[in-house]
């Protein structure tokens, strides 16, 4: 198990270099630097000038050398002009000697939001603290109904409850949250229909929240994610339901809910367990999409205004987060369904 | 209780049929049968002839397809077929309990064993967890398992499948019922294995005076457990009776065609040639007007085997004799077969392959970071034969013994750790199967277990046979391969239209055809079969075995049968090899094997092997405990964790010294301590009472 552990948190490392150092490449292409030169300096810049300010700010570096700087295992370059030295980690107005030589994400220097004129670590610890609270709620949603659909129509395979409920997660899946948020925003929130239940946006909700400010943007990430695990539970628990050893416990004379319960639940939920996991970065789309739709300020709004304004650190800050997400979910699929699965519980 | 007089279970004209979206399929049709309290009864027959069908509707657990569509089963005299669901649960695992093919699959993965088989008393009888669980401590005593409170904690991907097995008899008998169900229980499992488990349901069973319904396709278990006999054609019963009295005095076309096309292990090929069953099992919905036998009948007459419903009738003059035959009383029963021309047997030529301290480790991976040392699984330990042209060399032995690593190694699947193997002279033990020549591929070929693996379903037969041949580089042009391709049709007697079918549209013993076809492309000189026949029926076994014999005979291929089936290997072999965990225990001519001084090994072997003759009397010797891990093997001797000839050798040499390979007469060697004299002693296991 130590050794699955520590080879699972290997390949976890390597693949997120790679990743990291796929987004910063792309975001530190050239004409993305340019337009930094250009928001930082002064929008008329020339071109010589914009060369020179990306030098002079070390941008000009090869780009292993700046991700090595950005990530903290390269020094940070220093720059000697007119008796001044600056440099990636010397704060303005200190002396270098007061300064460290390395400084980036693995020092927890994450750079400096242009957008929010904040440490970019500051800026995502606030936005993540509000999305998580938003997951949260979206998983104590989404999980337990998606598994009680998925069972309750797995158990009889070709029931009318199976039919409707297969129809119903089919639909939620294939309907991607901006048409759905926005037809649970006209029906229940708008004048148009008159159901006034709830509140059209979350903005209040990143100060207290409440049924009625939250409850639609939970349902409409919840829904999507909903339908496909519910059809992945319910089509691990009908090919359970067909086993040898469910036809041994009816004919032990167990009832059919002792069949269910007792025989059928933990084989059937072994397998949408990994998938619970995988749907955690899909669910991140969503977040997207939501918190702008709802105007809740947390950490897809963010990306968004991130991406939207070239801000090369946040946007680099929040990849990382992604990338990290993502595989620890996966990672903890991987563990679950060893821990839930006791054929597999060895090496 | 009930009297001696009303029977457990009596079915009177059932039929059930499944409803599919196209037809209904009439599995079962107008079946009776009776068991009365403490009898077993034997149901046999072809694979898919109903019989677990009817076991099921037993049950009343039909899946959501399958009805019920007339006649009754009566359990104690109540009518199962009109039970509401609350009182067929009262009956399910209380009264009736069922046990089926697979243990592995009959047991819950994620429930521990000990929960298992606690739950039949909670759910039945109002008793505390507690006391559930002592029985559940009990009756795993009962069936003979070791360390009750570690298998009760156990999960049960951790027991072998023997012990598996034991578990779900444990289950099945919980409520102590008063029929028991056994679905071809042992199919599964290794004849040692399966000796020790008929043992312990019939000891059981005779204890708690339990009734059975014994389902099986051997012959020779249902003569060692049952009492009364049903054979069972297409969904109905053609024949029922006492065992003894079916098996000496059969009554019906089709069960004495059923016994004459396996092989016995009291008789020889020559005194009793396997005779085929003609034609193919009926399809539920294609069953011909009349008789259903009848088109593979041999006393089939027209206009009146074919004119109406055969009736039971009265057969052989004993009580409770019934045959489904029309002819029943004017049939010769006594008559012997139609003799096939038996063949001359051919002589053996040179030695074509040898292996020589042959040896197979498989290494288990260390993790990556070194956590756990390396394992070494010796499959193969040590092998030395040879085969000469024209051979047939058996090597029989349980599964995980290495027979079919040893066919791997020959074949170049895997290379060998050690030793040589010899093909015409050439060395090629170290040479995989890439690269080896054409020559040398088309000269060594195999004929795999399953046919329904190695046949490429979108291809058809005809171009897979192509294609063997262009892999062998033979024929000169396509026109040539596919005259070629013909040929090898008519060779193993597959029509040839069937060049143009898919794979999907033959039976198992027709893909089984092909690929003999495909192995026998290239003239091979050796060809290793690997449990040719062990997937098919075994009707179909009879005819496949006796074209792969003929085809052999014709080219004087050297032919390495593997086999577990002793009844097969005694008819068709010259030679036989013994594995046990990797070592060759004894060779020798069949005759050398089969008859005493044994190894102690092949005398279990041999007394484990039921046998459908009343006449034939056999000393069982039931080994104790599984066989080893080949992972974890014992020291010294392979075998002597489950010898029972132990004790005669002086001191601890057998747990410590690796017995020799040695020759006690001619060609018959025999790897174990016990010396000549000792040897001497032993008895035949089987013996044939004189007629
Ligand atoms: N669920 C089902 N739907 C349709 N047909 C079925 C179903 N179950 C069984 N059958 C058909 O009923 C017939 C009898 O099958 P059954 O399983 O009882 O045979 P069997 O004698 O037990 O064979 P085996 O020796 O292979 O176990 C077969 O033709 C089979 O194809
Ligand atoms: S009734 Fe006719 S066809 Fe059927 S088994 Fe008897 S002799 Fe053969
Ligand atoms: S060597 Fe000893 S343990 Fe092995 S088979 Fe012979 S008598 Fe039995
Ligand atoms: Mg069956």
């Amino acid at each position: 198990m130590l050794n699955f552990l520590l080879r699972r948190i290997l390949t976890m490392v390597a693949t997120a270099l790679v990743l990291t150092f796929v987004v910063f490449w792309l975001t530190n292409l050239p004409p993305n630097l340019e337009k930094l030169a250009k928001s930082e300096g002064n929008a008329r810049m020339t071109d010589a000038e914009v060369t020179s300010w990306l030098d002079r700010n070390g941008h000009a570096q090869p780009l292993l050398k700046r991700y090595g700087e950005w990530l903290g295992v390269a020094p940070g370059w220093t720059d000697e002009r007119d008796g001044v030295t600056s440099g990636r980690c010397i704060a303005r107005g200190t002396l270098p000697e007061d300064n460290p030589a390395f400084c980036g994400v693995l020092q927890g220097y994450w750079g400096q939001s242009t957008v929010f004129k904040a440490p970019v670590s500051e800026i995502i610890a606030t936005r993540l603290g509000l999305t998580g609270i938003l997951m949260f709620w979206v998983m104590v949603l989404m999980v337990p109904s998606a598994l009680l659909i998925g069972i309750l129509a797995g158990m009889r395979e070709g029931s009318r409850l199976d039919r409707v409920l297969s129809t119903a997660s089919i639909t939620t899946t294939a309907t991607p949250e901006y048409v759905s948020g926005v037809i649970l925003i006209v029906v229940f929130s708008s004048s148009m229909v008159g159901l006034k239940w709830f509140k059209g946006t979350a903005t209040s909700a990143m100060d207290g929240i409440t049924f009625e400010n939250f409850f639609l943007p939970v349902l409409t990430i919840a829904l999507y994610g909903m339908g496909y695990i519910a059809r992945m539970t319910r089509a691990s628990m009908s090919e359970v339901m067909t086993a040898q050893y469910i036809r041994t416990a009816r004919l032990k004379g167990a009832s059919f809910g002792r069949v269910v319960v007792r025989h059928a639940l933990r084989n059937a939920l072994i397998a949408p367990f990994t998938v619970i996991m995988l749907q955690f970065p899909w669910l991140l789309n969503g977040v997207v999409i939501v918190e702008t739709l709802f105007n809740f300020k947390g950490f897809g709004w963010t990306l968004v205004q991130a991406a939207g304004n070239n801000d090369i650190q946040l946007l680099l800050g929040c990849s990382v987060v992604a990338v990290v997400v993502v595989l620890v979910t996966q990672a903890m699929s991987d563990v679950g369904y060893v821990l839930l699965n006791p054929r597999i519980r060895v090496s | 209780m009930t009297d001696a007089q009303t029977p457990i279970l009596e079915i009177e004209n059932l039929s059930i049929s499944f409803f599919t979206r196209s037809r209904e399929i009439p599995a079962v049709m107008d079946f009776s049968c009776k068991v009365m309290p403490g009898e077993a009864m034997g149901l046999v027959g072809e694979s898919g002839c109903g019989k677990s069908t009817v076991a099921l509707g037993v049950m009343r657990d039909l899946g959501r397809n399958g009805r019920i569509t007339g006649g009754s089963i009566r359990f104690k005299g109540r009518d199962i077929t009109t039970m509401g669901e609350r009182e067929l649960r009262g009956l399910r695992g209380r009264e009736i309990a069922m046990i089926y093919q697979e243990p592995m699959a009959s047991l819950n993965p994620a429930m521990k064993v000990g929960a298992q088989l606690a739950e039949v008393p909670l759910i039945h009888e109002k008793i505390g967890k507690a006391e559930a669980w002592a029985r559940a401590r009990a009756i795993i005593e009962d069936v003979r398992l070791p360390d009750p409170d570690r298998i009760l904690q156990a999960w049960p991907h951790q027991l072998s499948g023997g012990q598996q097995q034991r578990i779900v008899i444990a289950m099945a008998l919980m409520s102590r019922p008063s029929l028991l169900i056994l679905d071809e229980p042992t199919t599964a499992l290794d004849v040692t294995v399966e000796a020790g488990i008929v043992d312990l349901v019939r000891d059981l069973a005779e204890k708690h005076g339990t009734s059975m319904l014994f389902i099986s396709h051997n012959l020779g278990l249902v003569m060692d457990v049952c009492d009364r006999l049903c054979v069972m054609y297409s969904g109905e019963a053609v024949e029922t009776g006492d065992v003894v009295e079916v098996f000496s005095e059969m009554r019906h076309p089709y069960t004495q065609a059923l016994f004459r096309s396996i092989p016995l292990p009291g008789a020889d090929k020559s005194a009793r040639p396997l005779v085929a069953i003609p034609g193919n099992f009926p399809l539920p919905h294609e069953r011909p007007p009349g008789c259903n036998f009848g088109p593979r009948c041999d006393y089939f007459v027209a206009g009146r085997c074919d004119a109406q419903e055969i009736p039971m009738l009265p057969a052989g003059g004993a009580p409770r004799h019934n045959s489904r035959c029309i002819r029943v009383d004017e049939i010769d029963w006594d008559a012997p077969p139609a003799l096939a021309a038996t063949a001359e047997p051919v002589p053996p030529g040179e030695v074509v392959i040898e292996a020589s301290d042959l040896r197979k480790y498989y290494e288990t991976a260390p993790g990556m970071f070194g956590g756990g040392t390396a394992k070494i699984v010796k499959a193969n330990e040590q092998i030395d034969f040879s085969a000469r042209a024209g051979e047939t060399l058996a090597i029989v032995g349980e599964s995980g013994c290495g027979k079919s690593t040893l066919a791997k190694v020959l074949m170049g699947l895997e290379v060998a750790s050690a030793g040589t193997v010899t093909l015409n002279g050439d060395q090629i033990q170290q040479l995989p199967v890439e690269k080896r020549g054409p020559a040398l591929i088309s000269s060594l070929q195999m004929v795999f277990q399953n046919p329904f693996d190695t046949l490429n379903p979108s291809m058809s037969i005809g171009a897979q046979i192509i294609r063997a041949l262009e892999i062998f580089q033979i024929g000169s042009s396509a026109a040539d391969r596919h005259d070629r391709m013909l040929k090898l049709l008519d060779l193993v007697k597959l029509p040839r239209e069937f060049a143009t079918r898919k794979p999907r549209q033959l039976s198992g013993g027709q893909k089984q055809r092909v690929g003999i076809a495909r192995a026998f492309a290239g003239e091979a000189k050796v060809v290793v079969a690997d449990e040719p026949v062990s997937a098919l029926d075994v009707s179909v076994q009879a005819a496949v075995t006796d074209l792969l014999m003929e085809i052999q005979r014709k080219n004087r291929t050297t032919l390495l049968f593997i086999s577990h089936d002793l009844g097969i290997v005694r008819y068709l072999s010259d030679r036989v090899l013994v594995m046990y965990l990797g070592h060759v225990v004894e060779i020798g001519t069949t005759a050398e094997v089969f008859s005493p001084p044994f190894h102690p090994y092949t005398e279990a072997l041999l007394s484990a092997v039921p046998v459908a003759d009343p006449r034939v009397t056999r000393k069982r010797i039931v080994l104790q405990g599984d066989i080893p891990s080949a992972m974890n093997p014992p020291p010294g001797c392979p075998f002597q964790t489950r010898c029972r000839w132990k004790p005669l050798v002086p001191g601890n040499l057998c747990e410590t010294v690796v017995p020799e390979l040695r020759p006690i007469a001619g060609g018959h060697r025999v790897k174990c301590h016990l010396t000549d004299a000792q040897l001497a002693t032993m008895e035949p296991v089987i013996e044939v009472a004189a007629e």
